[in-house]
C-alpha cells in the first residue's frame, strides 16, 4: 500500500510585503493499493504536481510522510517502488540519448539488473512492443519521435524500472485528442499486464474517469473529496460539483466513448 | 564513438582540425622548422622580397618573416588556447555548482561573478599588469581572471534550465547521484553552447593579446608574436602592405579554423543539430493512428 500521510509543503515567497511562505499542500492524506489507479484532479495551482513530486522524492515535505507498506521512504531512492511519466514529452527523454540508452538507464545496466547484454536488449524490445512500438525505435533520438511516441517510450521506461506505482503527472495533457485516447488505452493495458498502480494527476476529469478507480479532488492544497469513479455523480462539495458540471457540458458538446460516465448517466 | 565518427565525416571539420593540428605542430617544432633565428637582425635585407632563403621575405629590421610567424605560434595560439581552456574549466565548474545547487551557493557564486564582471575588461587587465608587471603570462592571467565569470554565468543559466527538465527528474527518481546527473545528463547538453562561446572567445582573446602587445604591455620585443608583427608592419602599411599579409592571414586562418571546428563539434555532440530527415515524427504518428483506427 502506498500511503501519503498528512503531508504539507510550503515555498518561500518574496512579495512586496517582504519574505513569507506560501502553503501549497495542507495535511494531505491519500492511499493507493497495489494495482489501483487513483486520480488526483484539481485546477492549476491546487498543488497536485507538488504532491506528485513529493511522492517521487523530488522534493522533501515540511511535515508528513510517504510510506510503502508502512515503511517511510524519506530521502531514499524510489527505484522499484515509484516511477513517473511526466507531462512535457519534449523534455522527458535526454536529448542526446537514443531510446535504447534512455530505456537502458531505467533498467539500471547489466550490473544492477543482473541481465546479460542480450537479455537486457530483449527486455528493452519487449517493453517497446508492450507500448506498441517496434524495435526500430531503439536507435532513434527524442527529436525523431512525436508526442505520442515519446509518451509511450516514457511509459515503457517507467515500467522497466519495475515500479509498483507510477505517477502520471499530466501525462496525456499535452497530447492531441486522438493520441490521448491511444495513450490512455495503453495505460489501461499495461495496468492489466503488469498490475501497476497509477497516481494519475490531471485537470481533465474525463481522462481521470476513463482510467481511474477512485478520484481525489484537490482544491487549494487540500483533498476535499475522494470518490469511486462509478459514483462520480454523487460528488458533494461545491467545487467538485462545479468540475463535474464543466465535464458534463464538455461531454455533451463533444460526445466520446466513456464507460464510467455512460454508466453514471444510465443510473 | 558515434560522435567522433560524425565529426570526422564533416569535411570542413576535418580540414579545420588538420589546419589547427598543423599550426600547433609547427609552433612546437618551430626551433627545427624555422629557417633563421626569429630575432636575427640583418639591416642589409630590410624589406627584402620573397626568396628561396626567406620564403616570406624580411621585415623592417631584415628579420625572417617566416621564422617569426613560426615562433609567434606559441604565444599567439598555444598560450591563448591554454588561457581560454583554463577560463572555460573554471567557469564551467563554478557555473555547474551554482546552477545545480541553487539557493545560497548560487547567490554567493553569482554575486562573485557580478563583482568580476563589473570591472571593465581592459581596466582589470591593466590593474593586473600594474601589480604583476608587463608580460604575456600576466596578460593571460588577467584574461582568465576576467573571463571565467562570463563562462560561469553562461553555464549556470544552462544548468538551471536543464536541471528542471523532466529527464533529469526521472534520473533523480532512479536514485542517480548528483555528480552522475551533472556529468551524464547536464554537462553534455551544455557543451554545444559552451563550445560556440569559447571559440568566439578564443578569437577575441587572440586579437586582444595582439592589441595589448601593440601597446607594449604583452610580448616584449624582440620576441615574435602575430599581433606585434601586425602593429610593426603598420608603420609601413602604405609602402610595404605585404608585411601585414602573413600575420594577418595567420590570425584569420586560425580563428576561422577554430570557429568551423566548434560549429562541427556542436553538430557532432547534439544529435538534433545534425539531424537527418530519416524519421518524420508527424508522419509516423499519422501512420500509427491510421493503423490503429483501421
Amino acid at each position: 500500500m502506498l500511503s501519503v500521510e498528512k503531508i504539507a509543503k510550503s515555498y518561500s515567497s518574496n512579495g512586496w510585503r517582504g519574505p513569507g511562505r506560501h502553503l501549497v499542500l495542507k495535511e494531505v492524506s491519500l492511499e493507493c493499493r497495489p494495482g489501483e489507479c487513483v486520480g488526483i484532479i484539481g485546477a492549476s495551482g491546487s498543488g497536485k504536481s507538488t504532491l506528485g513530486r513529493l511522492i517521487l522524492g523530488l522534493e522533501q515535505p515540511d511535515a508528513g510522510s510517504v510510506r510503502i507498506d508502512g515503511e517511510e521512504l524519506g530521502r531514499r531512492s524510489r527505484r522499484g517502488a515509484v516511477s513517473a511519466v511526466f507531462q512535457d514529452y519534449r523534455s522527458s527523454i535526454h536529448p542526446f540519448f537514443t531510446v535504447r540508452q534512455a530505456l537502458q538507464e531505467a533498467l539500471g545496466g547489466s550490473r544492477r539488473s543482473g541481465d546479460s547484454k542480450r537479455g537486457s536488449s530483449r527486455k528493452l524490445e519487449t517493453a517497446l512492443e508492450q507500448v506498441g512500438l517496434d524495435v526500430s525505435y531503439l536507435e532513434r533520438y527524442p527529436h525523431e519521435l512525436s508526442g505520442g511516441q515519446a509518451q509511450r517510450i516514457g511509459l515503457a521506461r517507467a515500467l522497466l524500472t519495475g515500479a509498483r506505482w507510477i505517477v502520471l503527472d499530466e501525462a496525456v495533457s499535452s497530447l492531441d485528442a486522438p493520441v490521448q485516447v491511444q495513450v490512455l488505452e495503453l495505460l489501461r493495458e499495461a495496468r492489466g499486464t503488469y498490475g501497476t498502480g497509477y497516481l494519475f494527476i490531471t485537470h481533465d476529469l474525463e481522462a481521470a474517469a476513463y482510467l481511474c478507480d477512485r478520484i481525489a479532488v484537490l482544491h487549494e492544497g487540500r483533498i476535499i473529496e475522494t470518490i469511486e469513479t462509478e459514483r462520480l455523480g454523487e460528488l458533494r462539495t461545491p467545487y467538485a460539483r462545479e468540475l463535474l458540471d464543466k465535464f458534463r457540458l464538455g461531454h455533451a458538446l463533444v460526445p466520446r466513448q466513456h464507460a464510467a460516465i455512460t454508466k453514471e448517466e444510465r443510473g | 564513438m558515434k560522435r567522433i565518427s560524425r565529426l570526422l565525416s564533416d569535411r570542413l571539420a576535418l580540414l579545420s582540425l588538420a589546419v589547427l593540428a598543423a599550426i600547433a605542430a609547427a609552433g612546437m617544432l618551430a626551433p627545427w622548422l624555422a629557417p633563421h633565428p626569429p630575432d636575427e637582425v640583418n639591416m642589409a635585407l630590410r624589406y627584402g622580397p620573397w626568396s628561396l632563403h626567406y620564403p616570406l621575405g624580411n621585415d623592417q629590421l631584415g628579420r625572417c618573416v617566416l621564422s617569426r610567424i613560426l615562433y609567434g605560434i606559441r604565444p599567439s595560439v598555444l598560450l591563448v588556447l591554454a588561457a581560454v581552456l583554463a577560463s572555460v574549466l573554471i567557469g564551467a565548474a563554478v557555473g555547474m555548482a551554482a546552477g545545480y545547487a541553487g539557493g545560497r551557493t548560487d547567490a554567493l557564486l553569482m554575486r562573485l561573478c557580478d563583482v568580476m564582471l563589473s570591472f571593465p575588461g581592459y581596466v582589470m587587465t591593466l590593474a593586473v599588469i600594474g601589480v604583476l608587471g608587463v608580460g604575456l603570462q600576466n596578460i593571460l592571467l588577467a584574461f582568465i581572471l576576467m573571463k571565467w565569470a562570463w563562462f560561469a554565468r553562461i553555464v549556470r543559466s544552462s544548468v538551471r534550465q536543464i536541471a528542471d527538465a523532466d529527464y533529469v527528474r526521472f534520473a533523480r527518481t532512479l536514485g542517480t547521484g548528483s555528480l552522475a546527473i551533472l556529468f551524464r545528463h547536464i554537462l553534455p547538453v551544455c557543451v554545444p553552447e559552451l563550445a560556440v562561446v569559447a571559440s568566439s572567445s578564443f578569437g577575441s582573446t587572440l586579437l586582444q593579446v595582439s592589441g595589448l602587445s601593440f601597446l607594449g604591455l604583452g610580448i616584449q620585443a624582440p620576441q615574435a608574436e602575430w599581433g606585434m608583427m601586425l602593429s610593426e608592419a603598420r608603420q609601413s602599411m602604405f609602402s610595404r602592405p605585404e608585411l601585414m599579409l602573413a600575420p594577418g592571414l595567420m590570425i584569420v586562418l586560425t580563428v576561422s579554423a577554430v570557429n568551423f571546428l566548434s560549429d562541427a563539434m556542436q553538430q557532432a555532440v547534439d544529435p538534433q543539430a545534425g539531424s537527418s530527415k530519416r524519421h518524420q515524427p508527424e508522419r509516423a504518428e499519422a501512420a500509427l493512428i491510421g493503423r490503429e483506427v483501421a
